[in-house]
């Protein structure tokens, strides 16, 4: 950012502590009246060293430290790296443990996506949304806690499959689940999808098309709501994906607005797998023969999957000893929000609140 | 490593258009990749890009060899929508070794050239805004190079800051 200030021009510093970055995000906004001309992100205010610390542990000890990235998706990053490391060794989980991993990651695509209907309704100040999406969260949490003890940072599976049976009351606690949850549903649509608010603050607001999606390497329900029917679990299927029948969900403006269409209809899409993956879900083992020490050969392994944020890929290479040479994570919040000041400069101030949420970032992973 | 020979025609077109260029051309669990020299990566990735619809550079990150005299191997991971197939892209150069950047070819690789500069001190020539992304301006080094230790950082932080000789 330059120093030089037209006189119509002012600085605006936005966060870090500020209620609509969903974290500390710190955006320094060069404002000619509401407008943005110019927007600079300031990141890595949580930065930990994950990549680092993943070269100082063993394959299993690093799997509870994914979990911290993404906090509130903590199963799908889970996944993501159990599937890499398996990938890597050549081994894959039995069909049980890959029918439980899927249930389990869509509860948490769920969730994901109630934590941001809720948080980004609040920024554009409709609160009620929030308590109610925290209501069904909830629910979801329950199962994840009941099941492994965690609610957010679960680290519900395990390199090889799963560690844990599924417990006695958990089909009874789904059930319940999927059976309410539509009307919950309905009830969000209810209250937001032809609110006029709601429909003014993020129509034809944020527009990224899906040329720039593809240039800045967006993925997710972003890039989707460009129109474009990208999703990993039918492109690359993985760990059963392609066993069950489901939609993907696009929209046609590239808006915030489709974004908030295309998460509702996400939820939909994955209730639907979990109810097929429920009722079809195999008996058998739960972990596959994983060696007790684990020492992968020289490779090297690119894995990504479907996250509730985007493509979310690991890329390890082996040198043949008990920790990674290399442990790199593809984060979809890093790349997604990249293309923030693509989409606006241009926008008033008012509208970089609605974008920042229907982005859908969580800094824990866009810092590492 | 137990890699396999990366046979078809995409690779052989590879091959034949950068004859001098590509260096190796292997697989790894059904994964295609080619090393090829640092002074063609911009020429191999536009190719790629405009020539086979590469038009999605889902990640560029770097490793550490310190032992090697290439040190440094850039890895740029790609994809193609209308392929659907992914691709990686190495190359291995020196310290002193400057490589093009890709950000006007894939704006994505804005940032995840800054978070490499970051983490491991290289810099890209052609870069609009190389600065560090992740770790304060007055961070001194590079974290992801490989003689940093975790447990030096945290001893000398323990050290400046709280006065005692270890904290583990």
């Amino acid at each position: 950012m330059t120093n030089h200030l037209e006189t119509s021009e002012m600085v605006l510093n936005m966060g870090p502590q500020h209620p609509s970055t969903h974290g500390v995000l710190r955006l320094i906004l060069k404002l000619d009246g509401e407008r943005v001309k110019s927007i600079e992100c300031v990141i890595g205010y949580l930065h930990r060293g994950v990549e680092k610390i993943g070269e100082n542990r063993t394959y299993a000890q690093f799997a509870p430290y994914v979990d911290r990235m993404d906090y509130v998706a903590a199963v799908s990053n889970g996944l993501g790296y159990c599937l890499a490391v398996e990938k890597l060794i050549g081994i894959e989980a039995p069909p049980r443990a890959q029918f439980v991993r899927v249930i389990f990651a869509e509860l948490n695509r769920i969730a994901s996506h109630l934590l941001w209907l809720g948080t980004s309704a609040l920024d554009l100040g409709a609160m009620t949304a929030l308590f109610y999406t925290m209501r069904e969260r909830e629910d979801v949490l329950k199962i994840f806690e009941n099941y492994c003890g965690a609610r957010l940072t679960t680290h519900a599976f395990r390199i090889g499959g799963l560690q844990y049976e599924l417990h006695d009351t958990f089909e009874a606690e789904l059930l319940a689940f999927c059976a309410s949850f539509p009307a919950r549903l309905d009830e969000y649509e209810r209250l937001l999808t032809q609110n006029p608010i709601w429909v003014d603050r993020l129509k034809g607001i944020g527009i990224l098309t899906a040329a720039d999606c593809k240039a800045y390497a967006v993925s997710g329900p972003v890039l989707r709501a460009a129109g474009l029917p990208w999703d990993l679990r039918k492109a690359q299927p993985y760990s059963s994906y392609d066993q069950f029948d489901f939609d993907i969900p696009t929209g046609q403006n590239a808006d915030s607005y489709d974004r908030y269409l295309v998460r509702i209809e996400e939820m939909r899409q994955s209730l639907r797998i979990i109810r097929q993956a429920l009722d079809r879900i195999p008996s058998g083992p739960i972990l596959a023969k994983v060696p007790k020490v684990l020492k992968p050969a020289p490779g090297e392994i690119y894995s990504s999957i479907e996250a509730p944020k985007g493509e979310l890929g690991y890329y390890i290479v082996s040198d043949g000893s008990l920790q990674p040479w290399r442990l790199r994570v593809r984060p979809p919040s890093f790349l997604n929000l990249a293309a923030l000041e693509k989409m606006a400069v241009g926008a008033l101030v008012a509208d970089v609140v609605a974008i920042i949420g229907t982005l859908d970032f969580v800094l824990g992973e866009v810092d590492r | 490593m137990a890699t396999e020979a990366w046979q078809d025609p995409l690779s052989a077109a590879l091959a034949a258009t950068f004859p001098s260029s590509v260096l190796t051309r292997e697989s790894f669990r059904g994964q295609p990749f080619a090393l090829i020299t640092p002074t063609a990566w911009c020429d191999v990735l536009s190719w790629l890009l405009l020539n086979h619809a590469f038009d999605y550079l889902a990640d560029l990150t770097a490793v550490d060899f310190p032992q090697s005299p290439d040190r440094f191997e850039l890895i740029a991971i790609l994809y193609s929508f209308s392929a659907n197939r992914y691709l990686r892209l190495k190359t291995r150069f020196p310290e002193s070794f400057s490589p093009a950047s890709l950000t006007p070819l894939f704006p994505a690789a804005n940032w995840l050239e800054r978070e490499v500069y970051d983490m491991f001190g290289i810099s890209f020539a052609g870069h609009p805004n190389l600065k560090r992304i992740l770790l304060p301006e007055d961070w001194q080094g590079f974290p992801l190079r490989k003689e940093k230790s975790i447990l030096a950082m945290d001893q000398s932080w323990v050290q400046n800051h709280l006065g005692i000789k270890s904290g583990q």
